[in-house]
Parts: structure tokens; C-alpha cells; sequence
């Protein structure tokens, strides 16, 4: 251990004041969605009250806001398992080399990099062309997942670069089949970081907007809704909806976090040293 | 004769095939598929209320030669710019903070989930969230004036060049930190001490040692924070009001106007710039290794 030097109280501060950067805004309208009903944007608050979340819940002028909470998070729970399964296929696959391996490595990548707007105009394009209406659980489901499956794939590929094959090749020397020495040896080991690519899929696929404009057709997603809000409402409506939604990532983000956290529990209670190759 | 058992190696590869085999499809159908489409409808005509295949050159022309696709450009960059130094600057000093300084795992962990948690919550509500802090009678406005700064509000704050790339970094800081701080770790110590008793200063260490080790981390932090810029569709529309233009929105209102060819061609002409830079970026970083 060294002594704290003063470029640890300059780091300290700096990264202080960076997490303040990144709360501060949302803990604002945190503040601000308890206005008072006559009060503004902006500071001060014109007393305290609980007026514009009750206005959430009565019937909206403009839009459907709970109909699109709905299916935002229908959608998200669908992109989250399609997200799980498919990535953990993909880091298997991608242990060893076939060919192919590299066109589809960098095929993620540019899924990756590929500006959002442009997979949104292209399926809705090719939706245009054939025919067939877009909406957010086809075409939208698909364009979520080209932004989406890169993350689980990528986190997979750094687990199985860490993952320590003498597992396996114990569970194969037991006599266990390829199918069971998956099932019972390398998932249980991978299963918290599992709950990390399902967060991803969750979290990214109920707050993405580009990808879903062009590809929702006519019932928007929650992220579309706001949107169309920010043009229309000029109210603290509008940060009250802000704050809800922002509560409900943190809960879920909390959720998993747990999860995680239950998990290595009973993995080290079980006395298994699993896992410990891959921090 | 019975029959051959296939060699292991042919029958593990058929296996990645099959695993692999749903993430094709999906990317085929959702990401090649739709780039095919949009390089071929480039080349296609339209009118006011429909578009039919064709080829011509037109939609390209109209694009290159318009002295307002230029000007966005330049202004898109002048914003990526701007924007990866902050990111960089910003992201190098959280992550060396939490790699270097911070002692114990727990601790980091915790610290960098801190870091990231603001990622997996809404984008669009952290752009809103800035309109009480930057706006005419906002935070910083009356701090401003009962610091005795300005004497009136400043009306630059909000809904301007400045706003907008105050929202890309709030926004996009963290694609700079996590790669960076993944490269850190895997930092070995000992050449740190190595440096340290061969004399070497704190800032020679910095600068011939941890940045030269750090740069895949800072290279691939960038391909994300000047994709996510040039692509960028709300956040300049958001936050300069409707007032600067940028290269996503070109093509976001010729999404409007329904004039899906055009908005092709400037998407491929889009699509052609992104790649070009991140070309020029990955010359200097081998993803495969750094995962």
C-alpha cells in the first residue's frame, strides 16, 4: 500500500464531482416532479405536493403512457431472453474457431457501431417493400435485438476467455455428456454474469428510441412516447413520468444486482470454489 | 462397410454452426438485410407520394453537392471533436482513479456500478433532466447572478451548441470510462514499480507507461463515443432546440417528408464516414484481444 498522495485527493474530488454530473440532473427533476400544481420548470418550487403523479394516472390529453409502459416492458422482457439465449449459443460457439467465425465476429461489431438510425430506416424499409406493417414486437423486436445481442455476446466472449475449461474436462472424466456437463457445470459457474447480459437486454431494449422510431408502427414504445411528449407537454407532468420511469430502471437494476449477489453467496456457502476464476 | 465417424474436429465445428446459427438469422434479416436495402433503395426515384425501384444517381448528387450536407458535416464533427476530448479526458481520470487509487475489489466494484448505473436508465429522460439546471431561471443561472458573475441570465445555457455537447458527454462519458477501466486492470502492477525504481517521475510513468498500455481502452472507447455522435438523431435536436443541425438529422426529416431514397442515400453516405474513421481507429486497437 502506498501513501494517499495529493493526486488522490485531485482524483477523489474530480470523480466526486463527475457522479455528481451524472445524478445531479436526474436527482433535479426528482425535486422538481413534487411541485406544487401551480408551479413551473423550473425552481423555485411552488410548494410541495404529489399533483402531477396523480395527473399521470387520469385520463392524457395526448398519448397512451400506460399502454406503452405496457409494451415496453413486454418487448424488454423479450429481448432479455432472446438476449440470454442467443448469446450464451454464441460464446459457446465461438470457444473454438469454424469458419465463418471471423465474418460473424465482425459482424457483431458493426451491429455495434452501425449508426441506429440506420437499422431503423433499413427494416422499415424492407417492411415498406414487402408489405407488411411494422410493429414494435416484429420488426421492432427485431431492430432492439441487432443493438442488443452485441452486449450479451461480447460479455459472453470476455466470460468463456476467463472460463477454466479443467471444469469441463473433470465433468467429462466423470462420465457426464456434453449436454450435462453444460447443464450442470459451465451454467452454474456463468449464471451471474447470465443476470448481467439480461440486464443489458432488459435495460437497453426499454430505453432505446432509434432503432424502434421507424420499426414500432402506430402504438409507440414508452421511450417514443416521452419523446412525442417533450414536443407537447410543459408541464412537471413530464418530470414526474421522468422520475417514475427513472425508479423503475434503478428497481430493476437493483433486482438483478441482487440476484447476483444471491447467487455468489450460495456458490461460495456451497463450498465450491466455481467461479473463482473469473474475477 | 460401416459407416465413418465423423473426425471431431468436423463434428465440433458443425456444432458452432448450429449454435450460432440464430444469431445469423437474426443479424442477417435485422442488420445486413436492411443495409442491402438501403444501399439499393439509395439508387431508386420517388415522387411526393411514393417511391419505385430505379437507377440513378440523382439522390447522391443532390446530397454531395449541397453546400448544407458540408456545413452539417462540419458541424457534426466540430461536435464529435469537442466531445471525444471531454469523453477522453473525463474517462482516463474516473477509470485511473478507480484503478489505480481505489484499494480494495469490493470497493471498485461498487465505485464503477455507481459509474454505470445512469447507462441502463433512460437517455432521453437525462437529456430532459437538464432543462431545469441550464434554463433561463435555472440552477445555474441564479447561481450564476447571486455569485455576483453575470448580471443577467445567460441565455446560451440552454438550447445551444453548448447544451448539446454538455448532453453528449453526460450521456456518452461512460463508453470512455468502461473500456478504459477494463485495460487498467489488466495492467500488471510490477511494471509500475519496474518504472518507479528505474526514477522514473509520476508523469513519466503516466505518459511512457500507463497511457501506451491504456490506448486499446481509449480506442475502443472512442469508436463508440464518435459512432454514437455522428449518429446521433435527438440530442442535437433536443438540445440546441431545434436550432443546429447535425448529419442524423438530414436524414430524420427526410424520413418525414417520406423521401425514403434520398434519406438512403444520405444514410450510405453516413454509413460510409462512420466507417472510414472507425478504420482509421482500428489500426491502432485489436478488438479480439482486448475482450
Amino acid at each position: 500500500m502506498e501513501p494517499r498522495s495529493r493526486s488522490f485527493y485531485a482524483l477523489a474530488a474530480f470523480f466526486g464531482l463527475f457522479v455528481l454530473f451524472l445524478y445531479g440532473p436526474v436527482i433535479t427533476i426528482g425535486i422538481l416532479s413534487f411541485q406544487g400544481p401551480r408551479g413551473g420548470l423550473t425552481f423555485p418550487m411552488n410548494g410541495v405536493s404529489l399533483h402531477w403523479f396523480f395527473d399521470l394516472f387520469e385520463e392524457q390529453a395526448v398519448g397512451d403512457i400506460w399502454g406503452s409502459f405496457r409494451r415496453s416492458f413486454g418487448l424488454g422482457l423479450m429481448v432479455m431472453v432472446v438476449t440470454v439465449v442467443f448469446s450464451v449459443m454464441g460464446g459457446m460457439a465461438f470457444r473454438q474457431k469454424f469458419r465463418g467465425s471471423t465474418f460473424l465476429f465482425y459482424m457483431i461489431i458493426a451491429s455495434l457501431i452501425i449508426p441506429s438510425i440506420l437499422v431503423s430506416l433499413g427494416v422499415g424499409l424492407i417492411f415498406n417493400i414487402l408489405d407488411l406493417d411494422v410493429h414494435w414486437a416484429t420488426s421492432g423486436f427485431g431492430a432492439q435485438l441487432t443493438w442488443t445481442l452485441p452486449f450479451g455476446l461480447l460479455i459472453m466472449f470476455a466470460v468463456f476467455n476467463r472460463f477454466d475449461r479443467s471444469y469441463e474436462e473433470a465433468a467429462r472424466d466423470l462420465g457426464a455428456s456434453p449436454w450435462q456437463t453444460v447443464r450442470y457445470v459451465v451454467l452454474p459457474i456463468i449464471a451471474p454474469m447470465l443476470i448481467g447480459v439480461a440486464l443489458f437486454g432488459f435495460t437497453l431494449s426499454y430505453d432505446e428510441f432509434a432503432r424502434t422510431l421507424l420499426t414500432a408502427g402506430s402504438y409507440n414504445t414508452l421511450p417514443l412516447e416521452i419523446f412525442g411528449m417533450t414536443t407537447n407537454v410543459t408541464s412537471p407532468v413530464l418530470y414526474a413520468l421522468g422520475t417514475l420511469t427513472t425508479l423503475f430502471s434503478f428497481l430493476i437494476i437493483g433486482c438483478f444486482l441482487s440476484i447476483v449477489i444471491l447467487l455468489r453467496r450460495s456458490q461460495a456457502s456451497k463450498g465450491s470454489d466455481a467461479g473463482k476464476g473469473m474475477v | 462397410m460401416k459407416k465413418k465417424a465423423l473426425d471431431p474436429e468436423k463434428r465440433a465445428e458443425r456444432v458452432s454452426w448450429a449454435l450460432v446459427t440464430p444469431l445469423t438469422l437474426v443479424l442477417g434479416f435485422f442488420l445486413l438485410l436492411p443495409i442491402a436495402t438501403i444501399v439499393s433503395v439509395s439508387f431508386w426515384s420517388y415522387n411526393e407520394w411514393s417511391f419505385y425501384p430505379d437507377f440513378n444517381l440523382d439522390n447522391y448528387m443532390f446530397h454531395l453537392t449541397s453546400a448544407v450536407t458540408w456545413a452539417t458535416y462540419l458541424k457534426t464533427l466540430k461536435f464529435v471533436v469537442i466531445t471525444w476530448i471531454f469523453c477522453a479526458a473525463i474517462g482516463f481520470s474516473v477509470a485511473y482513479f478507480l484503478a489505480f487509487h481505489v484499494q480494495s475489489l469490493p470497493a471498485q466494484i461498487a465505485l464503477f456500478l455507481v459509474c454505470t448505473i445512469p447507462f441502463w436508465t433512460s437517455n432521453i429522460i437525462r437529456m430532459i433532466s437538464w432543462i431545469p439546471f441550464l434554463g433561463r431561471n435555472g440552477i445555474a443561472n441564479s447561481m450564476l447572478q447571486s455569485l455576483g458573475i453575470t448580471d443577467e441570465p445567460l441565455d446560451w445555457l440552454l438550447y445551444s451548441d453548448f447544451a448539446v455537447v454538455l448532453a453528449f458527454v453526460h450521456l456518452y462519458a461512460l463508453f470512455m470510462v468502461v473500456p478504459i477501466f477494463n485495460t487498467m486492470m489488466r495492467i500488471d502492477k510490477s511494471l509500475i514499480e519496474a518504472a518507479r525504481d528505474a526514477g522514473a517521475s509520476g508523469l513519466q510513468i503516466l505518459t511512457n507507461v500507463i497511457i501506451p498500455l491504456t490506448k486499446p481502452g481509449i480506442m475502443i472507447g472512442s469508436i463508440f463515443v464518435v459512432t454514437l455522435v455522428m449518429g446521433d438523431v435527438i440530442t442535437v435536436r433536443h438540445m440546441s432546440g431545434g436550432q443546429s443541425a447535425s448529419v442524423g438529422r438530414i436524414i430524420s426529416n427526410e424520413i418525414s417528408l417520406l423521401q425514403y431514397p434520398a434519406a438512403a442515400a444520405s444514410s450510405v453516405v453516413l454509413l460510409c464516414t462512420v466507417l472510414l474513421m472507425i478504420g482509421i481507429m482500428m489500426r491502432f486497437v485489436n478488438i479480439r484481444k482486448e475482450l
